[in-house]
């Protein structure tokens, strides 16, 4: 599979104290664990199994996701913009593998 | 012009109910949860802890056509201050191979304590989560979802 590529939207400008959506989705097949092959055999689990985000260092929201969680993961949330900074989105893969996404965010 | 709905011939639903039975001969033998494992997590996570109802919005849809992408979407009442916030939202599925769907982890400059996410269903289930407040108080909600297709196994 091709590298799991994420994609964000952030608005790039907001009022100090605005309430901001973040929406974020990733691709990636996230294999349960639960499926089996053609000659039966069950195909590994690998999924993201965690998402983070943070602004200027400082952790703004988590999740936790289990193989419950559908292909191509989609990761909607919410920011009170104070400052100006930037944001930085983590993805972690069962393999250790790590994919990240930056954004700025402008308050004015 | 006039559409006639399409309606399958007699030889169509003989094939379709025979792929229908191959189908559910084939099908591997799931273990699946029930409300006792989601209990189970539950009391994992929090131990005998009483369980308020209301604060909690679970938006989900009736009937889920596709179990494979089902639209979720949580949302807890609370001002979000340093003082007073959502500290974790779970969320469980009593029909699924695994009870866990997700766990958020909020911080009061989440500004509000909402997020959306799709998930697989197995099954028509219910659908349970549980939020966390700062004070510890936990508030429940539960919903229940009719899969027409199961997205799950292969």
């Amino acid at each position: 599979m091709a590298t799991p590529t994420p994609r964000v939207r952030v608005p790039a400008t907001a009022k100090a104290g605005e309430l901001i959506e973040i929406k974020t989705l990733i691709s990636h097949e996230m294999e349960s664990g639960q499926r089996k092959d053609s000659s039966g055999k069950v195909v590994p689990r690998k999924i993201i199994n965690k998402f983070t985000a943070t602004f200027n260092g400082k952790p703004v929201f988590e999740a936790d996701w289990n193989p419950a969680i559908s292909a191509n993961p989609y990761q909607s949330f919410f920011y009170k913009a104070s400052e100006t900074g930037e944001f930085t989105f983590t993805w972690k893969d069962d393999d250790g593998s790590e994919y990240t996404a930056k954004n700025k965010l402008t308050v004015g | 012009m006039i559409m006639k709905p399409v309606e399958p011939t007699r030889r169509e639903t003989f094939a379709l109910a025979a792929i229908a039975g191959l189908a559910a001969f084939l099908a591997p033998k799931m273990v699946l949860a029930d409300e006792g494992m989601v209990a189970a997590e539950i009391k994992k996570l929090y131990g005998d802890k009483k369980l308020e109802s209301g604060k909690v919005k679970l938006d989900v849809p009736e009937i889920a056509e596709n179990g494979l992408v089902v639209p979720i979407n949580v949302e807890v009442e609370s001002p979000m201050t340093e003082q007073d916030y959502v500290k974790a939202v779970h969320v469980f599925a009593d029909g699924n191979p695994l009870p866990g769907v997700v766990s958020y982890k909020f911080t009061p400059s989440s500004g509000k304590a909402a997020a959306s996410t799709r998930m697989r269903l197995a099954q028509t289930q219910n659908i349970v989560c549980i939020a966390e407040m700062s004070n510890g108080t936990l508030h429940t909600t539960k919903a229940n979802i009719k899969v027409t297709i199961g997205g799950c196994g292969g």
